[in-house]
Parts: C-alpha cells; sequence; structure tokens
C-alpha cells in the first residue's frame, strides 16, 4: 500500500487559505491545520472586549474553518518569537506596521518545522498571486520559498500553475491540473470556487485580520516605542493598544481612557499594573495611566478624564486616583473644555 | 484516568484554547480536564476547537463572570 502523503495548511480563517486546503484535500491528500497567534490578530479579543460587537457571532473563524472542512487544527502561540519579526523586519514594513514579507517567511518555516516533527509532506497557503501588495507578489513568492526553507515543499493552489512545479507536482502526490491559476486582487475566480465547494457562510474580513494593517493601530504602537526608547512590547500592551482613547499630553506618560462599558469591565484587570482614575461626582470612564507621572502630570491626567464624564460641564469635579496598591485619594479639577485638548495630544 | 484543572482566567481567546490544547497534550485518554476561564469566547471556542480534534466536552457552565468547561481527553 502506497504512503498516505500528509500537508499542513496554514490556516488564516480567511477564504483562500480554506480554498487551498479543500484543493488538496479533493487529491486525496490528508490536511492538518496550523494558526499562528502573533497577539495582533483581530480574531477573538476584540469581540470579547468591546460592546458594540456583542451582537456579532463570536466565532473563531480559523475554528470554524477547520471544522466546516474535516480537519485538525492547532493553533500555535508565537507572540514571543514574533517580537523580533515586527521589531527587525528585513524586507520593512507595509503601508502601516505590517511586517508581512518577514511574517509570511517566518510562519512558514515554523510550518516546515512542524511539518518536520510531526512527518508530514508538504506545506499548503493560500496565497495568490498579486493578491496583497507587500507579501504576495511574483517576485515575493520565491523569496517566502528560500527563506523559510520551505523550497519546493511549498505548494500555492491557488496560483499553483503560474509557478513553477513543486516536489508534490513532480513526485505525483498532487495533480497540477487539478489546481488555479488565479492571480490580482478581484475575488470572483474564489467566489465561484466556493460556491463549488459548497461554502457559503465563510469570512471576508473587510479590515483583514491583522492589527498591524490598521493604521490607528500602528500609530499608537509606534508612539509607544518612541515614548520608552526603545522597539520593545508585551502582551498587555498589544491588549491595551486595542481598547480606549489614547491621549498623551506630556512625553513622559500617556492615558487610556474607556469608550464603553464593555473597555472599562476589560480594563479593570489593569488596576493592580497601572495608576487609574475615574470621576467621583459624576458618572464617568475608568481611565489607566500609562508611564511616569508626576502629582501634576497626575492633576492634568483627571482634568482630560473628567472632560469624559458626566460632569464635563460642572465648575469642578472629583476625581478618584487609585496607584497600583489600591490607594484611593480624590483630587478636585476643573474638567478641560473641548476646544481646550490640542489636537495632537491624540494618539 | 485523572482529573486537571486549567486556569486560563483573564487569557482571551485564542488563548485560552492554546492553553487547554497546550494541557491536553500532556495527559492521556480518558483523563478529564476541568478549565475555567473569564472571556464568553470560549463558550464556542473550545467546545468547537475539542469537536475538531475529538475530544468530548462534557460539560459547560456559565456564571456571571466565570465560564466552567469540563472535557474527557480522546485520541
Ligand atoms: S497582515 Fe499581519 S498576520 Fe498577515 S502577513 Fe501581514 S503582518 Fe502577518
Amino acid at each position: 500500500m502506497s504512503k498516505q502523503i500528509k500537508a499542513v495548511s496554514l490556516i488564516s480563517g480567511g477564504l483562500d487559505s480554506m480554498l487551498a486546503t479543500k484543493a488538496i484535500m479533493e487529491q486525496g491528500v490528508h490536511v492538518e491545520g496550523i494558526n499562528f497567534f502573533t497577539g495582533f490578530c483581530v480574531e477573538g479579543h476584540t469581540h470579547a472586549i468591546r460592546k458594540k460587537d456583542k451582537d456579532k457571532p463570536k466565532r473563531n473563524n480559523s475554528l470554524w474553518v477547520a471544522e466546516t472542512l474535516g480537519i485538525k487544527l492547532h493553533i500555535i502561540d508565537i507572540i514571543e518569537e514574533y517580537k523580533d519579526v515586527l521589531i527587525n523586519p528585513k524586507h520593512g514594513y507595509g503601508a502601516n506596521m505590517n511586517p508581512c514579507l518577514d511574517c509570511k517567511v517566518f510562519m512558514v518555516k515554523k510550518a516546515k518545522q512542524w511539518m518536520e516533527e510531526n512527518d508530514f509532506d508538504f506545506i499548503i497557503t493560500g496565497e495568490v498571486m498579486g493578491q496583497r501588495p507587500m507579501s504576495q507578489r511574483r517576485e515575493t513568492m520565491p523569496i517566502i520559498s528560500a527563506e523559510s526553507g520551505a523550497d519546493d515543499r511549498l505548494v500555492r493552489p491557488l496560483c499553483a500553475q503560474s509557478l513553477p512545479a513543486t516536489l508534490p507536482e513532480r513526485e505525483g502526490w498532487i495533480h497540477r491540473d487539478q489546481l488555479f491559476d488565479f492571480s490580482g486582487r478581484g475575488r470572483k475566480p474564489q467566489m465561484a470556487l466556493a460556491n463549488e465547494y459548497g461554502f457559503t457562510d465563510y469570512s471576508q474580513p473587510a479590515g483583514g485580520c491583522c492589527f498591524l494593517t490598521d493604521e490607528s493601530y500602528s500609530k499608537k504602537l509606534v508612539d509607544l516605542w518612541k515614548a520608552r526608547g526603545e522597539k520593545e512590547y508585551d502582551l498587555d500592551d498589544v491588549m491595551l493598544l486595542k481598547v480606549g482613547r489614547h491621549i498623551r499630553p506630556r512625553p513622559n506618560f500617556k492615558i487610556i481612557v474607556a469608550r464603553e462599558d464593555g473597555e472599562a469591565r476589560f480594563m479593570q484587570g489593569y488596576k493592580k499594573t497601572y495608576i487609574n482614575m475615574n470621576c467621583a461626582s459624576h458618572r464617568g470612564p475608568l481611565a489607566l495611566i500609562e508611564g511616569d507621572a508626576s502629582a501634576e502630570d497626575l492633576h492634568l491626567a483627571a482634568q482630560i478624564v473628567a472632560r469624559y464624564g458626566q460632569g464635563r460641564d460642572a465648575e469642578l469635579v472629583d476625581i478618584a486616583v487609585r496607584d497600583i496598591a489600591g490607594n484611593e485619594s480624590i483630587m478636585q479639577v476643573k474638567p478641560f473644555g473641548v476646544n481646550e485638548m490640542p489636537k495632537d495630544w491624540f494618539i | 484516568m485523572s482529573q486537571f484543572e486549567l486556569d486560563a482566567k483573564r487569557l482571551l481567546c485564542p488563548l485560552p484554547v492554546i492553553r487547554t490544547q497546550d494541557k491536553i497534550k500532556t495527559l492521556n485518554i480518558g483523563d478529564i480536564l476541568v478549565v475555567t476561564c473569564t472571556d464568553p469566547g470560549v463558550m464556542q471556542d473550545i467546545p468547537a476547537w475539542s469537536r475538531i480534534n475529538g475530544h468530548q466536552v462534557l460539560k459547560t457552565e456559565s456564571g456571571e463572570y466565570e465560564f466552567v468547561i469540563t472535557i474527557e481527553v480522546g485520541e
């Protein structure tokens, strides 16, 4: 009996990797999925934090894809290792802080390692030539194969016919004529193929599935690095950049003001890590103070926080300020007027 | 067969799923794992992950702030 050929597929939760996986499964290959969690994935977190998203189903798209395809999914935490990719990308950043090409190389390299450890034969990605300006171009395809070390064991079923034959094709494990030659940014061929496979409820995230492609998030990340004087971050930083209004009135500290109850509830978990405040005399949001703030800075922060509460028009309001040990003091401040806060304080 | 506990409180999805997956890798078939979480997203994600990977969710309990999922390790 011939050996069962096995492939590991990078599952992002989007349609392309779902189709690419299915195309290989159709050829009798045993496929398992792998999904990498960088910390910057839009999936999950924001839905859990922000109340306004509560009505949407909170499914994890990669799990949904795996279940629909009937394959196993291995989710790998790469938060720590990913730092080097984001901080020192050899190929630079895209339009925002997205190091897409280095990221792809890194993920395929990790998939290759997994393939070898688990005795699999090749790797599948849902890449389409010309789909993404940075990482999915004709010139980048060989870079990803070579720098990841996956070489000709990396198969892109959706555009394979436009690329040199890979090892699985040459060995006859899969047939080239049952692969595709999709290219460009259009989605029609993918949608037609989805239809053919009977996939209907797939996810097409408008803003992508990674916070690093988001302009506002990227600005906050750059601000954080600038304020610290070094490109460093931990998971709490990554999470907190996703919530609240970020206001930096002085280089040495910033204020994160919750925009809604869901964010405030999430930020409660950081009260033992950051000095925090909220309005005591009126209803108002929770705010965290990040950085080294002096007594004078805290007064300024309190005036800002007061501006976001229901006491914004009052002459004076009471702001409760708590240190990380939970000791509380009350500060009486005059709220900032709407136009009193310079625009460049807002990150 | 033994019972194990996993504290995945304060973690947001997919981290509780990843911790569950990594813990289950160290267990034997038939072992029971009780995972406690605070992200309500786990009520969808952990059962979905378990179905995909051949483990059985025996019980899910939702409190006001905590969600507890009991899983029997499959093959
Ligand atoms: S969008 Fe994000 S996850 Fe996707 S390749 Fe770019 S950096 Fe990586």
